[in-house]
């Protein structure tokens, strides 16, 4: 089979209308496929295999408000959706907020439902993820096994390091996400060894850039992070939070928010607070979950294609 | 007799003006602010009442309006709710004078002062 062949494969993969950001990596390159321009954007050839992962976020399990009742049932049409793909991702990263109040029985049947997968997946806390009476510690028991700190850790797929950091513990008052010292300066060791080549993907709850600060929507010290990844040659930074697509690309650093799984929110600024935004139930799915961002890796960088999404 | 007579007069006449000045005071109260229960409302992402100046001995109680849970935290820990999901509610009484700067854990950007001052 070659290359096209396989591309278009998984492009009619990516023929469901859903909930989830889906990535590839082609010979070590980033790319991130949506629907729509995907399908227009020019084909990467390459000898290798590539390879893809899912991203979900928000799930806000426990969710039962206007303008979604049941965020459970989003949230397994999401998983559904995920196994339903031809080509199998080799892992999902969840991007925080899996919770709606950090209760047992939230976790317990987010874990079940990604369970059904079959399939490694990689975590971040949100906020909603940090409210037992141990400030985050049913999370990280449950979800956050071998990381350090509040819940970050890195591991390697593939050529591709990617990087799970938390920015929603010990939040400050007037503030907004938080990564502090400690994590910092574990990040400075962790990306110490690496080569500037190396492709890094960094995945964290709250945008590691300011979408809009009157929300908080954004990471106080986000820019001490971004400075030690400056020298790297294709960065993709992962959030959600912020339930709709942002995204944008400086230098060699391309940032891209996901869509939630459970309600959107409004657009920064365009409502008297974020809180969801109640859409008709049948305009929900249309705003939940599938990314219509395209990245496709030029001569020398990544760059950023937007898209719209009309389903 | 007539002088017993007189004091048992004046002894009630006096109850009767101390029950007179205590409903006056009560009357005092209540078009003032109530001292014992002040409510702060927690909407469209914001505490209602940014700064609240109260009496020692005040009651304040916080409520989530919203559909998205908040929490009421101190900044030097003197109070720190659970989480309040839509409707909860979280009281704390502030007995001494003194100025208490809060804010929710979960958006850091709302913050709220209470201010106690006799």
């Amino acid at each position: 089979m070659n290359p096209e062949n396989d591309r278009r494969d998984f492009l009619k993969c990516m023929a469901w209308a859903g909930t989830g950001a889906l990535f590839a990596f082609n010979g070590g390159i980033t790319s991130s496929l949506g629907l729509d321009s995907a399908i227009a954007a020019p084909l990467l050839r390459s000898a290798s295999k590539p390879f893809t992962f899912v991203q979900l976020s928000d799930s806000h399990i426990g969710f039962n408000k206007p303008p979604n009742a049941d965020a459970r049932a989003t949230f397994r049409e999401a998983i559904a959706k995920v196994k339903a793909l031809p080509n199998q991702p080799d892992f999902v990263i969840h991007t925080g907020d899996v919770s709606q109040l950090s209760r047992d029985e939230e976790f317990d049947d987010a874990d079940q439902m990604l369970k059904e997968l079959g399939l490694p997946v990689f975590f971040v806390p949100g906020e909603h993820d940090m409210l037992d009476p141990d400030g985050g510690k049913a999370f990280l028991k449950r979800f956050g096994k071998g990381s350090m700190g509040a819940g970050w850790y890195s591991f390697d797929h593939r050529g591709v390091h990617f990087i799970a950091l938390v920015n929603v513990a010990d939040l400050k008052p007037g503030g907004m996400g938080n990564l502090g010292a400690e994590q910092l300066k574990w990040l400075k060791a962790d990306l110490a060894a690496r080569h500037s080549s190396t492709p890094i993907v960094v995945f964290a709850h709250i945008p590691l850039w300011t979408v809009y600060e009157a929300w908080g929507w954004g990471t106080d010290d986000a820019a001490e992070a971004l400075k030690l990844l400056a020298r790297f040659g294709s960065v993709t930074i992962l959030n959600g939070h912020i339930h709709q697509i942002t995204q944008k690309v400086e230098g060699h650093i391309a940032f891209h928010t996901a869509r939630s799984t459970a309600f959107p929110q409004p657009a920064p600024g365009t409502a008297p607070s974020p809180g969801p935004l109640k859409v008709p139930p049948e305009q929900l799915h249309s705003m939940l979950g599938i990314t219509d961002a395209v990245f496709v890796r030029g001569h020398d960088r990544v760059a950023l294609i937007d898209s719209t999404l009309t389903a | 007799m007539t002088r017993a007579f007189g004091m048992v007069t004046f002894q009630a006449f006096s109850l009767l003006a101390a029950a007179f000045a205590m409903t006056i005071v009560a009357d005092d109260v209540k078009a003032a602010p109530p001292p014992q229960a002040q409510l702060v409302h927690i909407g469209n992402f914001t505490f209602n009442q940014a700064t609240l100046t109260v009496r020692p001995g005040t009651t304040v109680t916080w409520v989530n309006d919203d559909d998205i849970p908040h929490t009421v935290v101190a900044q030097g820990l003197a109070f720190k709710s659970k989480v309040l999901d839509t409707g909860d509610r979280f009281s704390f009484t502030f007995a001494k004078a003194g100025q208490f700067g809060y804010f929710c854990s979960l958006h850091p950007h709302m913050t709220g002062t209470i201010v106690v001052k006799a």
